[in-house]
């Protein structure tokens, strides 16, 4: 294992609980090597987490780390970023986590654009439980909940987060490692709410009720279905069908909830009228 | 009293509550609208911005309590407050607090339910949710006032409870105590009792975060101040780390309730009015404890002797205090506004030694000193 990341790690919390094959430790591992690019003490780090497999994330790393509710990350790191707006806050989440019951938190997180990073680890299943069909398991797909197929239409997180408001959203694989790090450190840095969801493979709850047994298949799937963003523009409607677009969606600087929040306090503090 | 000029005011229940928390030193508040809790947020939110503490509206009542849970385990003194469809809503991250130990309050201003029911008229029908609402075996402890000095001085009491003991604290008010004016007497600051959690004195790499001292509470890190560790709604151990562990889990649960039952005689906040030589008693709290005072003096006048048991602390119980009760009384009556609910603790303590029955109301309506008193001279005749 690569040195410069092991000194993020709880030791004595290994071995981890994914799967063999699972994407989330490529997920860790390109988090833990955009916290080291910058350089942020470990001490000032946040990392928040729901409820399913990328939710234990937060046990192994040595920040000051939370493994709350499902779906609740964000409104836990909302609290703590709020209480101690000098920390580092990082929310990670699964696809269901973040989109099925943690839904509202996610597009008023974006609305209010308070300084945290949500890192969406979307494998397209609820894995944990055992293979159920998620927001964003695709149209067509097998789950132990749609044995017969899903009919329903899946999110497209992305969009979702710059309609409701996000500073920096992007959408990477974890086929495409370099990028999906150069990604999560630029999210890191963003003064506002940032947003990368990064598709991964569960081989064990998606890919062998969707004849993908191997990772290696399931990653070769990824790879055919993620297109990046100007080769996906140019896509016909029919050649978009079942493709996800990646890369950078949004890039701005706006107003910070938690800045604007100091000002509602100097303006309290001087009696309230003028601005 | 003394010398120092005390500050009067007429403030409204929720008005209070305000007040109580500031003093107390609550700095962050996250809150969501409900009749009849709304006052509380409001005023949070006129208030704490100008002490340099955190007002936020959140999207739901669910978000509100993590928020809530967030800011505490970031090092402020946080509250939130609803009412019966709120507090239904923030259940699973009340456990959360419990089995994490995170302090903080959570006012729950009672309208008549179920669902919707009653949203601007009075009801104490969540004291049995207040103590077992969310799921799992857990700590609750839950205060009720019953005039608005005292939601000032029980809020600063919860406040103090959630910092000592690590805990969720529950404050009941309900419809009217929440919106009754009343004078209030603010203490000065300097009288004020504060309690503020213990924080680790191990070097940093001795810290255990679940580590509990004699007290069975464990000092707490804030998030950022050095000493890293997780915080994981999981079972876990003292190192804070998941458990399948069975001693390990074992521990933690009966800790999590010791710490709470073995420190009862200094969280049972009661007041005996003129039991000392009644034959009758009654136990009440929250708003109906008023009514029941005015039936003592009524009863009395009549030759009828009559004492009142009031709960402030409604849990832990106390079930002492009602069992050397019923070897004196021939007669307890709990008046309630809800079905009966408090009325079956006190038979529980009172182990057949008296009589114990209850007097409900669950029109919206407040209960009144001659209902009760009507209630007793029935049941002794």
């Amino acid at each position: 294992m690569n040195n410069e990341i092991v000194q993020y790690l709880r030791k004595e919390m290994f071995p981890n609980i994914w799967c063999p094959g699972c994407g989330i430790g490529i997920v860790l591992g390109a988090m833990l090597r955009a916290i080291h690019s910058i350089g942020w003490e470990k001490d000032e780090i946040v990392m928040v987490s729901g409820i399913g497999c990328s939710s234990r994330i937060t046990g192994y790393v040595d920040f000051n780390t939370m493994n709350t509710t499902h779906g609740r990350a964000l409104p836990y790191a909302t609290g703590i970023k709020m209480a101690n707006p000098s920390l580092k806050v990082i929310t990670v989440m699964g696809d269901g986590d973040c989109a099925a019951i943690g839904g509202n938190h996610f597009i008023h997180a974006a609305r209010r654009n308070i300084d945290i990073t949500a890192i969406i680890i979307n494998n397209m299943i609820y894995g944990m439980t055992g293979g159920q069909y998620s927001p964003l398991t695709p149209t067509g797909k097998i789950g132990t909940t749609a044995p017969y197929g899903n009919i329903d239409q899946c999110f497209d997180l992305t969009s979702l987060a710059v309609s409701a408001g996000a500073s920096y959203v992007a959408r990477s694989s974890v086929f495409d490692v370099i990028q999906a790090t150069r990604f999560i450190k630029k999210a890191f840095l963003k003064k506002g709410f940032s947003v990368v969801e990064i598709i991964s493979d569960c081989p064990i709850s998606f890919g062998r009720i969707n004849r993908m047994r191997t990772p290696a298949e399931m990653l070769e799937w990824i790879k055919s279905i993620t297109v990046p963003k100007n080769k996906w523009e140019k896509l016909t409607p029919e050649e978009k069908e079942g493709k996800l677009p990646t890369g950078e969606f949004l890039d701005i600087n706006i107003p910070e909830y938690s800045k604007n929040y100091q000002e509602v306090c100097i303006r309290a503090q001087q009696g309230g009228k003028d601005k | 009293m003394s010398e120092k000029k005390r500050l009067e005011k007429i403030l409204q229940g929720n008005e209070a509550c305000v007040e109580g928390a500031i003093l107390a030193g609550v700095r962050f508040f996250a809150g969501y609208p409900i009749t009849p809790a709304s006052e509380i947020a409001e005023g949070m939110a006129q208030r704490l911005p100008a002490l340099g503490g955190v007002f936020m509206q959140m999207e739901d009542e669910i978000a509100s309590m993590a928020a809530t849970i967030g800011a505490s385990l970031a090092g402020a003194k946080a509250m939130t407050a609803s009412s019966g469809p709120g507090i239904c809503l923030k259940q699973e991250n009340i456990g959360f607090a419990a089995i994490c130990e995170v302090p903080c309050v959570i006012v729950n201003s009672q309208r008549g339910g179920p669902s919707t029911g009653l949203p601007t008229k009075p009801a104490q029908a969540d004291v049995m949710q207040a103590r077992w609402g969310t799921h799992g075996d857990h700590p609750m402890i839950v205060l009720s006032p019953s005039d608005v000095t005292e939601v000032l001085n029980i809020t600063i009491k919860a406040i103090n409870f959630s910092e000592k003991y690590r805990t969720p604290v529950m404050l009941m008010l309900d419809e009217v105590i929440s919106h009754m004016r009343e004078k209030v007497i603010i203490p000065p600051k300097e009288e004020i009792e504060i309690i503020d959690r213990k924080k680790p004195t191990v070097v940093k790499e001795d810290f255990l975060p679940y580590k509990a001292d004699d007290d069975l509470v464990p000092p707490m890190a804030n998030f950022g101040s050095g000493y890293r560790y997780h915080v994981t709604g999981l079972v876990h151990n003292e190192k804070g780390y998941p458990t399948s562990n069975n001693k390990e889990i074992d521990y933690l649960i009966r800790r999590l309730t010791n710490k709470v039952e073995l420190n009862k005689k200094d969280i049972i906040l009661e007041e005996k009015y003129l039991l000392d030589d009644a034959r009758v008693a009654i136990v009440a709290y929250g708003s109906v404890a008023r009514a029941a005072e005015r039936t003592v003096k009524l009863a009395r006048e009549k030759g009828i002797k009559v004492g009142l048991l009031k709960l402030i602390t409604l849990w832990p119980f106390s079930d002492d205090t009602i069992s050397q009760l019923a070897s004196q009384v021939d007669l307890i009556v709990v008046p309630e506004m809800n079905l009966g609910q408090m009325v079956r603790e006190v038979q529980r303590a009172a182990e057949g030694k008296c009589r114990v029955i209850s007097y409900s109301r669950v029109d919206g309506e407040l209960i009144n000193p001659l209902e009760i008193l009507a209630k007793i001279e029935e049941e002794g005749k």
